[in-house]
C-alpha cells in the first residue's frame, strides 16, 4: 500500500513537472500525454485502493512516508491514511480530474499556453491527492496552501485579462484570510496535543476536552471549540462559506474546465472533507457545530438566491456550488459526515458535468458567456443539452438521480438534529430547493430553449463540440444519475465511513435516516410525494413560465421587488464593503505608519533629527571658536576664578 | 588542514590581489574570472567543511587557537558549531551568485568591485567562526568598509546619504557593543567566547549589557525602531550589494544574539523577555502595513525583510516565557529551530527577490512598481521563477519561506495565544504586498513599448536565479537535513539559557 500512495502522488506531480518544464520541447501533445498518463496512473490506483479498502473491507493504512523535519524530540512527517474516507475521496478526485484532462484536450485545443496549463492542473491533481492521504496536520496544510496556489495560478491564467488576474489575487487573500485560521487551529492543536499526528490527536480528543483557555478578559473557552472554530475558518476560505464566499464567483475568470475540477468538483470541498476528517474533534464541541451549521444554512440560502440573477452562465453554476456547498455545511453541523461527504461526491460528479456542459456551450458560441445571446441551442448541440438536462435534473434532486439521494438525507438529517441552529436551518435548506430548481432551470430554458438570441458571430460556425468534449461528459452524466441509487444504502446504514468518522451518541441524526431508509427503490418512491420534490418541481414550472411561456414577467418583478433585486444585484454588498474596509483600510493603515511613522517620528525627528542636533550643536560650539585672542583670555581667566573659587572655599565642604 | 582559516583568509588575500592586480592589468575578464575563481574554491571549501562536520555533536568543531595579543589573552581563536555552519555556507554561496550577477552588469571599476565583495565575504565568514571576542569585533566592524564603499560606489542617485546613515547606524550600535565587551572583559577576566557563557554577571549587570548588545545586534537585524536605514542602503545599493545585504548581513544582528546575549546573558534575555517579543511583533504587522503601500519595488522587499526577521528574533524570544498551555518539552527547541531556518531562507528568498528586481533594473533602469506591467508576456521564464519566489516570501508550504514562519508560529501558541495570532497576520500582510506587486509587475497585458522590448533571461541569469530555485524549493520540502545539523548545537544552547539561581547585584 505504500508503494501505490507514493505512486498516486507523484504520478501527477511527474507528468506536471514534465509538462511544466520542457513543454516547448516535447510539444502539445507531449504535454498532454505526461499530465495525462501521470492522472490516468493516480486514477487506476486510487480505483483499486478503493476496491481494497472500501469494497473489500481491508483495514486502513497508516503510515509515515519521511520525516520532514525536527526539533528536539518533536518530529513532523508527512504520510499517507487511507481509511475509507480518503479512499473515496481519493477516487472522486483522480477520476473528475482525469475526465477534465481528457476534456482539456478539446477546450484549450486553440490556447497558446497549452502546456502551462496541463501543468497546473496535473500539479493541481498532486496537490489535492496530498490533501486527502495526509495522515497529519502539516501535510494537510501543505496540500490546503497548494491547491490554493494552483487556484490562484488557474484563475489568473489568461494573465493578460486584468479582471482575472484581480480575481486570482482576491482568492489567494480570501483563502489566505482562511488559512489564518486554519494555522492557529493548527498551532492550537500542537500545543495542547503536542503532535500533528491526526491518529494521536484523535486518541487523545477526550482528555483535551475538558481543557480551557483564555483568550479575552478571563473568560474560559473550551479548548476543543476554540480549535474547531478556527479550523472552520479555514473551511470557510477553502469551501467558500460567507462572508468568506467571496472569491468564488470571481474565479469563473479562469478557463472553465477550472470552473469544473477545482472551483466545483475537488478543491472547494477540501473543506468539507476536512471537518468530515475532524469529527472526532467537532463531536466533542455544540458551540462548533451550531456555527457551522448557522454559516452553512445562511450560504444554502442566501447563496442559492444570487444564482437567480446572474447572466453570465458560469456565474449562475458558480452561485449554484456556493449555495450547495452550504448544504454540505450544514449536514456537517448536523453531525451527518458520511452525508455530507456523500452529496459532496454526488454533487462532483453533477456539477463538473454543468461546468463542463457550459463550457461545451461557451465554446459553440466561440466564447460567448451571456446567456440573454443564447436560446434555442437544443438543435445545435444534442449531447450537450442531453447531458445539461441530466445534470440540472440531478442537482434539482429529481427523485432517483444522484442529488435526490444526498440532498434529501441532508434535509433529514438536520430535521432530525438536536442542536438549537437546526430549526431555521432547515426551513434554509427546505426552501432553497425550491430556488435550486428555480435557477437550474432558469439556465436550462435560457440556453437551450425559447426564441434565439444569438449574436451573429457566434451563429456562424455554431455546432456540437467535438468527442474530447462531449465523451467527458457522458461519462460524468452516468455516475450523476446512477451514484445516489448505488451508494446511498451504504452511506445511509453507517458502515461505508466506518472507522474513518466518528459520531458522539447524543448527535444522532445518521440513526434516524438509517431508521428510516428501507433500500435506494424505497426511499424513491416516497420522496415522489415528499415536500423537497414538490417545492423542487414547483420550482421547475416557475421558470417554465418566467424564461419560456411569459419572459416579460421577470422585469416585471424586479421592477416591483426593486430594493430586493438591488441588493441581490449587488451581491449584499460584501464586495463593496470588503474593498473599503479592508483593502482600503490597509492601504490607509500602511501609508499612516509609513508616513507619518517611518519618515516622520522614525526617521524625522529621531535619526535625521538628532544628526540636526548634532550639526547645531557643532554650529553652536563653533561660535566658541572665534579666533579673537582676547576671548580665549577671558574664558582663560574666567576658569581660573572658578578653580580658585573651588579649592579655596569648595574642597572639603561640598 | 586549518580549514577555517583557509575559508575566511582565501577570499581576503584574494580579494586583495583581484583589486591590486586587476587594477594595473586593466582586463576586465580576466578579472571576472579571477574573482569567480576565488568564490567557487571558497564554496567548495566550504562543501569540505560541510562534508566534515559531525551533526551529533554541539560542542565547536574545526576549532584552530594560536596566540595574538597574548599580553590581553586575546586569541586567534576560530571554531563553528551547527549553528555557523549553514550560515557559512549561506555566505560562499551567495558570494559565488553576487559575483555571477555582477558579470557583465557592473563595468565600472570591476577589480574594485570585485575585490570589495570578496575581502566582505571573508570577514562575515571571520564573524560566524570567531570564537573569541575581540577577533569578533575585528571581523564585525571590518564588514562595514567593504559594504560602505559597495553603496557608496556603485549605488544609485542618493547613494552618499543612504551609505553614511547605513554606517552611522550600525557603528553607532557596535561601539555601544565594544563598551560591553570591555566591561565583561573586566569582570570575567577573558576575551573567550566559551569562557565568557559561564561568567554569569549578575542581573543587573547583565541587564545593561544586554540593552549594550541590544543596540548594536538590533540595527544590524534590523528590529523595529532602528530599520529605517535598510529601505534606504537597499534602494540605493547595486543588486549585489543587495543581494549580501539581505542574505548575510541582517544575519549578524541575529547571530549576535545567539552566541552573546542569549548564552551569556540568559537571565537578562529571559527578563526582556516580553518586550522583545512585542518588537518583534510590530515588525512583522507594522513593517507588513509599511511594505503594502511601497512604490518602489526594492523598498518593498527591503521592507518585506524586516517584517521577516521580525520571525527570527520572535523565535528566539519566545523560548522563555512560561507556556501559557498544557505544555510539553521542545518547544523553546522548536522556536529555536524555526528562527534558524527562517535566517537561511530569508537568505534564499530575499535575496532571489533583489535579483529579480536586478534583472528588471538592467533592463529598464527602473525600481517603480508603476513602469512595469505585463514583464510576463515578454519575459516568460523570468515571470515563472520570480512568482516562486513572491510565493515562497508569502510563506507558501512547499517553499523555504514556509519552514521557519510554521515553526515559529507553532512555537508562539505555546507562548500565548495572542502571540501566534498577531505573528500569524503575516499569512495575509504578506500576501497581499507580496502579489499585489506581483500583479502589477508581472501580470497584466503589456503596458508600455519599454516592456514590450524586454528580453527574457539568458543562461547566467537563469543559472544564478534556478540555483536559488531549486535551494528554495529543496529546503521546503525537505528540510530535515538542516533542522538536524543545528538541532545538537541548539539543545546545547538551550541547556546553557535554562535558568540557576541568579546572585542578587
Amino acid at each position: 500500500m505504500g508503494a501505490y500512495c507514493s505512486a498516486i502522488v507523484l504520478a501527477p506531480l511527474i507528468g506536471a513537472l514534465i509538462a511544466g518544464l520542457f513543454g516547448r520541447q516535447i510539444g502539445r501533445a507531449g504535454a498532454h500525454t505526461a499530465a495525462i498518463g501521470g492522472v490516468a496512473v493516480s486514477t487506476a490506483l486510487s480505483l483499486i485502493v478503493f476496491k481494497q479498502i472500501v469494497i473489500d473491507g481491508a483495514p486502513a493504512y497508516n503510515a509515515a512516508w519521511y520525516e520532514w523535519a525536527q526539533a528536539g524530540s518533536l518530529q513532523f512527517s508527512l504520510g499517507f491514511l487511507i481509511d475509507r474516507l480518503s479512499a473515496t475521496m481519493m477516487a472522486v478526485v483522480s477520476f473528475v480530474s482525469l475526465m477534465v484532462h481528457i476534456y482539456t484536450i478539446g477546450y484549450m485545443a486553440d490556447d497558446p499556453g497549452y502546456q502551462r496549463f496541463f501543468s497546473y492542473i496535473a500539479l493541481f491533481t498532486f496537490s489535492m491527492l496530498m490533501l486527502v492521504m495526509s495522515n497529519n496536520f502539516l501535510q494537510l496544510f501543505f496540500g490546503w496552501e497548494a491547491v490554493g496556489l494552483v487556484s490562484y495560478l488557474l484563475i489568473g491564467f489568461w494573465f493578460k485579462k486584468p479582471t482575472a488576474i484581480y480575481a486570482s489575487l482576491k482568492a489567494f487573500l480570501a483563502n489566505r484570510v482562511g488559512d489564518f485560521g486554519f494555522l492557529l487551529g493548527i498551532a492550537l492543536i500542537l500545543a495542547y496535543f503536542g503532535t500533528l499526528d491526526y491518529h494521536e490527536v484523535f486518541a487523545n480528543a477526550r482528555h483535551v476536552a475538558g481543557a480551557t483557555i483564555t483568550v479575552w478578559h478571563g473568560r474560559p473557552w473550551p479548548v476543543v471549540t476554540l480549535i474547531c472554530l478556527l479550523l472552520f475558518v479555514g473551511a470557510m476560505g477553502k469551501s467558500a462559506q460567507m462572508p468568506l464566499h467571496v472569491w468564488l464567483p470571481d474565479s469563473m475568470e479562469g478557463p472553465t474546465p477550472i470552473s469544473a475540477l477545482i472551483h466545483a468538483a475537488t478543491m472547494v470541498t477540501a473543506g468539507i472533507f476536512m471537518v468530515a476528517r475532524m469529527s472526532p474533534l467537532y463531536e466533542l464541541s455544540d458551540t462548533a457545530l451550531n456555527v457551522v451549521m448557522t454559516i452553512g444554512a445562511l450560504t444554502a440560502f442566501l447563496m442559492g438566491l444570487l444564482g437567480l440573477v446572474q447572466n453570465d452562465i458560469k456565474r449562475v453554476i458558480a452561485y449554484s456550488t456556493l449555495s450547495q456547498l452550504g448544504y454540505m455545511t450544514v449536514a456537517l453541523g448536523a453531525s451527518a459526515y458520511g452525508v455530507a461527504i456523500f452529496h459532496l461526491v454526488t454533487h462532483a460528479f453533477f456539477k463538473a458535468l454543468l461546468f463542463l456542459a457550459a463550457g461545451s456551450v461557451i465554446i459553440g458560441l466561440h466564447h460567448e458567456q451571456d446567456m440573454r445571446h443564447m436560446g434555442g441551442l437544443y438543435k445545435y448541440m444534442p449531447v450537450t443539452w442531453i447531458t445539461s438536462l441530466i445534470g440540472a435534473l440531478a442537482l434539482m434532486g429529481f427523485p432517483g438521480l444522484a442529488g435526490f439521494y444526498s440532498k434529501d438525507a441532508i434535509i433529514e438529517a438536520v430535521h432530525a438534529s438536536a442542536l438549537p441552529a437546526a430549526h431555521w436551518a432547515y426551513l434554509a435548506v427546505l426552501f432553497g430547493v425550491f430556488f435550486t430548481a428555480l435557477y437550474s432551470f432558469r439556465l436550462f430554458f435560457m440556453v437551450f430553449h425559447g426564441r434565439e438570441r444569438l449574436e451573429p458571430h457566434a451563429r456562424e460556425h455554431l455546432h456540437e463540440s467535438p468527442a474530447v468534449v462531449t465523451v467527458p461528459l457522458l461519462l460524468l452524466a452516468l455516475p450523476s444519475v446512477v451514484a445516489g441509487y448505488v451508494m446511498a444504502p451504504a452511506v445511509f446504514s453507517g458502515d461505508f465511513f466506518a472507522g474513518a468518522i466518528v459520531v458522539n451518541e447524543s448527535h444522532d441524526a445518521m440513526h434516524r435516516i438509517a431508521e428510516e431508509f428501507h433500500g435506494s427503490g424505497a426511499m424513491l418512491l416516497h420522496g415522489l410525494t415528499a415536500a423537497p420534490t414538490w417545492l423542487a418541481l414547483a420550482g421547475v414550472a416557475v421558470a417554465w413560465v418566467f424564461y419560456l411561456r411569459r419572459p416579460e414577467w421577470p422585469a416585471l418583478l424586479a421592477r416591483r421587488l426593486s430594493l430586493l433585486y438591488w441588493a441581490l444585484l449587488n451581491k449584499y454588498g460584501f464586495d463593496g464593503f470588503n474593498e473599503i474596509v479592508f483593502a482600503g483600510g490597509a492601504r490607509a493603515s500602511g501609508q499612516l505608519l509609513w508616513r507619518a511613522g517611518d519618515r516622520g517620528v522614525i526617521d524625522g525627528l529621531a535619526v535625521n533629527g538628532s544628526a540636526r542636533a548634532v550639526g547645531w550643536l557643532a554650529r553652536q560650539v563653533r561660535r566658541v571658536q572665534s579666533g579673537y585672542l582676547y576671548h580665549y583670555a577671558f574664558v582663560m581667566i574666567l576658569g581660573m576664578l572658578l578653580l580658585l573659587v573651588y579649592f579655596t572655599h569648595g574642597l572639603g565642604r561640598w | 588542514m586549518p580549514l577555517l582559516s583557509l575559508l575566511i583568509w582565501l577570499p581576503i588575500l584574494g580579494g586583495v590581489w583581484v583589486g591590486v592586480a586587476g587594477t594595473r592589468a586593466r582586463d576586465v575578464r580576466a578579472v571576472r574570472a579571477d574573482s569567480l575563481v576565488i568564490s567557487a574554491v571558497t564554496f567548495l571549501l566550504s562543501l569540505v567543511l560541510w562534508a566534515h562536520f559531525d551533526p551529533a555533536r554541539g560542542d565547536m568543531q574545526f576549532v584552530e587557537r594560536h596566540d595574538w595579543i597574548p599580553a590581553f589573552d586575546i586569541y586567534y581563536h576560530l571554531g563553528i558549531d551547527g549553528i555557523a555552519l549553514p550560515l557559512i555556507l549561506l555566505t560562499t554561496l551567495s558570494t559565488v551568485l553576487v559575483v555571477l550577477a555582477g558579470w557583465v552588469v557592473i563595468t565600472d571599476r570591476v577589480a574594485h568591485y570585485m575585490a570589495a565583495f570578496l575581502i566582505l565575504e571573508g570577514a562575515m565568514i571571520g564573524v560566524f567562526a570567531a570564537r573569541d571576542v575581540i577577533l569578533f569585533y575585528v571581523f564585525w566592524e571590518a564588514m562595514l568598509i567593504p559594504m560602505f564603499l559597495i553603496i557608496g560606489i556603485w549605488g544609485g542617485r542618493r547613494r552618499v546619504y543612504a551609505a553614511l546613515k547605513f554606517f552611522l547606524y550600525t557603528f553607532l550600535g557596535s561601539v555601544f557593543m565594544l563598551v560591553g565587551l570591555l566591561y565583561l572583559y573586566a569582570k570575567a577576566g577573558t576575551f573567550d567566547l566559551a569562557q565568557l557563557q559561564n561568567a554569569r554577571p549578575g542581573l543587573l549587570a547583565q541587564q545593561w549589557l544586554f540593552l549594550a548588545f541590544l543596540l548594536a545586534f538590533a540595527v544590524k537585524v534590523p528590529m523595529w525602531p532602528v530599520h529605517t536605514w535598510l529601505p534606504d542602503a537597499h534602494v540605493e545599493a547595486p543588486t549585489g550589494g543587495s543581494v549580501i545585504l539581505a542574505a548575510i548581513m541582517l544575519k549578524m544582528g541575529a547571530y549576535g544574539f545567539l552566541r552573546f546575549s542569549l548564552p551569556i546573558l540568559p537571565d537578562a534575555c529571559r527578563a526582556f523577555a516580553v518586550p522583545m517579543m512585542l518588537l518583534s511583533l510590530i515588525a512583522i504587522v507594522y513593517i507588513g502595513f509599511v511594505a503594502l503601500v511601497q512604490q518602489d519595488m526594492k523598498k518593498l522587499i527591503a521592507y518585506s525583510s524586516i517584517s521577516h526577521m521580525g520571525f527570527v528574533t520572535l523565535g528566539f524570544f519566545l523560548i522563555f516565557p512560561t507556556p501559557a498551555h498544557g505544555g510539553y518539552g521542545n518547544m523553546e527547541l522548536l522556536g529555536l529551530s524555526g528562527a534558524l531556518v527562517q535566517m537561511i531562507s530569508h537568505g534564499f528568498v530575499s535575496g532571489a527577490l533583489f535579483l529579480c528586481v536586478g534583472v528588471l533594473y538592467d533592463r529598464m533602469h527602473s525600481r517603480e512598481i508603476r513602469d512595469y506591467g505585463g514583464v510576463a508576456n515578454t519575459m516568460p521564464a523570468f515571470a515563472s521563477l520570480m512568482t516562486l519566489f513572491a510565493m515562497a516570501n508569502c510563506g507558501l508550504p512547499g517553499t523555504s519561506g514556509f519552514v521557519g514562519e510554521f515553526m515559529v508560529i507553532l512555537a508562539a501558541m505555546h507562548a500565548g495565544f495572542w502571540y501566534s495570532l498577531i505573528a500569524a497576520l503575516t499569512l495575509i500582510l504578506g500576501a497581499a504586498y507580496t502579489l499585489w506587486m506581483l500583479k502589477r509587475v508581472v501580470f497584466g497585458a503589456i503596458s508600455n513599448d519599454r516592456v514590450a522590448a524586454l528580453s527574457d533571461i539568458g543562461l547566467r541569469e537563469g543559472f544564478v536565479l534556478g540555483v536559488l530555485a531549486i535551494l528554495v524549493l529543496g529546503l521546503g520540502v525537505w528540510p530535515a537535513p538542516l533542522t538536524h545539523a543545528m538541532q545538537a548545537s541548539l539543545e546545547a544552547l538551550v541547556a546553557q539559557i535554562s535558568p540557576v539561581q541568579v546572585a542578587l547585584p
